[in-house]
């Protein structure tokens, strides 16, 4: 499904086409959102309406009502920058021709992760000193002779699984999806290749399992970009709140 | 499929979970510029938005409040200069009321000095022309007495007693004038 290297500079693979969408991402994310903003007005037209309501989700669906406070607006640029990347990086793979959801390619989803995992124990420490390490691994109101069992627990499950778990996920679910389709697509062209004609017309149920799941895909694709901006709201809640948790 | 099964194999030496390190520096530096231009330009002109919308929302709600509240301190306004008024008005009724009765007691007084004054004049009318009678009485008494005499002498000079009787008649009758001039 890759593109033929475009530049053989570097990796092995050189220049993909995994590269190229992600850039143009920045670019399509970017002008539409600077286009929507520019010309600001009280009365917003309609691509300003459309700027404003996607730009007021993430900033009050997700950064207020998660981290809320005073501060949260100062959280919100990541937040949106997050959702919206990752949105339009797997919408990708439910348009022709890009075909390609870009998280399917772990490394992306290792590096957004890792940011995250950097933003969160960066704000904890500067919010609480490193006291922060404390609060996040030791719950309070447990019994002594409980926590040698949670201490564990919980640095093996903050510090540890949560990174892996937050960049897996998102790469998981871009890569069965993607997948699937591929499957099925090929499965189509394999059974439309037969000789046999009943064969030939099976391959009505699988384009009809294909399109089903490729609406469910599309589906998965945005929850996804939802799923990832919401944990990264509540990791960064909890560090900035770690001593009331 | 063959052609499918000999790429997807050539690809899958690799594990899935092992990163293309180019692939990430490409999604580090294009969520980097993103990011970028979302902090420098994207959240603050929404931000603005947003607040001057909010702004002007609240303005617009608290214009109406100081409109509210003038209006009604100007209603309290005119309440009070209507009340003022009919007290001003009540005030100026009592006070025409207590100068007409003033008017009506300063004229009555004025009466009655004007009438004493017309009865002293009356008095001293009187009193003058009293005086003025008592002056031409004595004026006339000399006369009187010199018609007395020329009376006496023309009558008889040798009776005496008949001068005695003139005379005491002339007295009588004068004393009557005076008394009666004196009254």
């Amino acid at each position: 499904m890759h593109l033929p290297a475009i530049l053989p500079w570097g990796a092995a693979e050189g220049f993909s086409k995994q590269m190229l969408l992600v850039l143009l991402s920045v670019v399509f994310i970017a002008v539409f959102f600077v286009l929507a903003a520019r010309k600001q007005q009280l009365v917003p037209g309609k691509l300003q309406f459309a700027g404003e309501a996607a730009y007021g989700f993430v900033r009050n669906g997700i950064a207020k009502d998660i981290i809320g406070g005073r501060d949260f607006i100062k959280y919100v640029p990541l937040l949106f920058s997050l959702f919206f990347f990752i949105l339009v990086n797997n919408i990708y793979g439910a348009i022709p021709l890009f075909q390609l959801p870009t998280f399917s390619h772990v490394g992306g989803a290792y590096v957004l992760a890792g940011l995250v995992y950097i933003t969160w124990i960066a704000i904890g420490i500067r919010k609480n000193g490193l006291r922060y390490f404390k609060l996040a691994t030791v719950p309070s109101g447990v019994p002594w002779y409980i926590l040698p069992i949670v201490i564990p627990i919980e640095i093996i499950s903050n510090f540890v699984v949560r990174p892996v778990t937050h960049s897996l996920r998102l790469f998981a679910t871009m890569l069965a999806g993607h997948l699937i389709v591929m499957i099925a697509g090929s499965g189509i062209e394999f059974l439309i290749s037969q000789e046999n004609i009943l064969l030939k017309g099976t391959s009505v149920l699988v384009l009809a399992g294909a399109i089903a799941m490729y609406m469910l895909e599309a589906l998965i694709m945005v929850l996804q970009a939802y799923v990832f901006t919401l944990l990264t709201a509540i990791y960064i809640e909890g560090a900035l709140h770690a001593d009331s948790h | 499929m063959h052609q499918l099964i000999i790429s997807a194999a050539a690809e899958g030496d690799t594990n899935p979970l092992v990163p293309n390190a180019w692939e990430m520096l490409v999604v580090f530096v294009g969520f980097a510029i993103l990011f970028f231009i979302v902090v420098k330009f994207v959240v603050p002109m929404f931000e603005k938005t947003f607040a001057e919308r909010a702004e002007a929302i609240e303005g617009g709600i608290a214009k109406a409040e100081k409109a509210q509240a003038e209006a009604s301190a100007a209603l309290e306004e005119y309440k009070q200069q209507l009340t003022d008024a009919r007290t001003e008005a009540n005030r100026i009724r009592e006070e025409a009321r207590a100068e007409g009765a003033q008017i009506l007691a300063d004229l009555k007084e004025k009466a009655a000095a004007e009438s004493a004054r017309i009865t002293a004049q009356a008095h001293a009318q009187i009193e003058s022309e009293r005086q003025a009678a008592v002056v031409s009485l004595r004026s006339e008494v000399g006369t009187l007495a010199t018609t007395l005499a020329g009376r006496i002498v023309g009558e008889s000079l040798n009776d005496d007693d008949r001068a005695a009787r003139v005379v005491d008649r002339f007295l009588a009758e004068l004393e009557s004038q005076s008394a009666g001039a004196a009254k």
